[in-house]
């Protein structure tokens, strides 16, 4: 039976194509993937739009569906003028979303399984709103950390709370879509070696249909994990672009 | 003559029970109405989130306050060589921090947010 974390191996297709700093950057699966998530996601969008038709076609209608879905998302979360944060969420939500679901198929590589992707999306929602945040609002954008009502004894308390509250922001976002991934995949595959494992069991082969059964509900499952995660990070990512927006009141 | 009485009284009994169900039929159909109604405004805050979106976003909620403590505290401990004061209160305030957090996303909270959305 293969290792479960075999997996999330990352693989050079090629030598080092150029060196940042100290480090080589080389062409890996990951990135493979990357590019492939993108690519879908550019060709979906391409067929989409190409009609432009009044009354839309399918594939039309499935563009529609998915910019409402989001924008309905942001203007929910982080208010109307929150819009103007539509393109980043829309593409936060189409990547994470896509580099999930291609992850599914078999023998394909999750992006989305190693924190180091994910933390650097969640750092760039957070960078996005310190930077959004202190231009538009300068000195004021530290109002974040003082919640208004609060009894002044207790303000200090309150403001050191926040403070590591706001520092957790991206280690919860970075870490909920990586181990749900992580957590989803070697459950997949332990529970599919299982079956092969059965099988070549001699007499317990007659119990193999058990975990054959129970990997196809996990599959399903995991879908809708792909999509649910996808869909957290673009609400978290809009509720703390609304505090760039409006820090403290 | 008693015959007559009783039929005139019948008719007068059959239409208080008419009455009545009738009665009862408008007031049922109220009470489902304002039922029907009450149902209609409560949805969450999170709007269209699915439970289980929610739950997934609670757990990790906590952990993230507690990992961030910790976090901040060892960095505390390693740079300003404060070991181990740094650690210990920045791993209570991460605990903090993640009771905090739940709070929040659960929206038990009133929180500078939910003000500023109140107010739009």
């Amino acid at each position: 039976m293969a290792s479960p974390t075999e997996q999330f191996e990352i693989r050079h297709f090629t030598g080092p194509l150029f060196h940042l700093g100290d480090s080589p950057v080389t062409f890996t699966n990951s990135a493979l993937f990357m590019v492939l998530a993108v690519g879908v996601i550019t060709a979906f969008l391409a067929a989409a739009t190409a009609p432009r038709a009044v009354v839309p076609g399918r594939w039309q209608n499935l563009g529609e569906l998915l910019y409402e879905f989001v924008a309905s998302t942001v203007r929910q979360s982080a208010g109307k003028d929150g819009l103007v944060f539509l393109p980043l969420v829309f593409s936060l939500f189409t990547f994470v979303l896509i580099a999930n679901l291609l992850g599914l198929l078999p023998y394909a590589f999750t992006v989305t399984s190693h924190i180091i992707v994910t933390a650097a999306l969640a750092l760039l929602v957070i960078f996005t709103v310190i930077g959004y945040g202190v231009a538009k609002h300068g000195a004021k954008f530290l109002n974040i950390f003082v919640p208004s009502g609060v009894p002044g004894w207790l303000l200090p308390l309150i403001v050191a709370i926040e403070v590591v509250s706001f520092i957790s922001r991206p280690v919860s976002l970075s870490v909920r879509l990586f181990a749900n991934m992580l957590a989803g995949h070697i459950a997949l595959k332990i529970f599919a070696g299982f079956v092969a494992a059965l099988l070549a069991g001699g007499f317990a082969a007659f119990l193999s249909p058990l975990p054959l059964a129970f990997t196809v509900a996990l599959t399903a499952l995991e879908v809708l994990v792909a999509v649910l995660q996808a869909y957290v990070f673009a609400v978290l990512t809009s509720l703390y672009l609304h505090d760039a927006l409006h820090p403290g009141h | 003559m008693s015959g007559n009485g009783e039929d005139g009284r019948q008719p007068e009994d059959r239409d208080l029970a008419k009455r009545l169900d009738d009665l009862g039929r408008r007031l049922s159909a109220k009470e489902r109405e304002a039922l029907a109604a009450r149902k209609a405004q409560e949805p969450r805050p999170g709007g269209d989130a699915t439970a289980m979106s929610n739950a997934l976003r609670l757990s990790g909620e906590f952990i993230a306050g507690v990992v961030a403590g910790a976090g901040i505290g060892w960095a505390i401990d390693t740079y300003l060589g404060l070991s181990p004061w740094g650690l210990i209160v920045f791993l209570l305030l991460g605990f903090l921090t993640g009771v905090w957090n739940v709070l929040r996303a659960a929206g038990y909270l009133k929180t500078p947010r939910d003000h500023g959305s109140g107010g739009r």
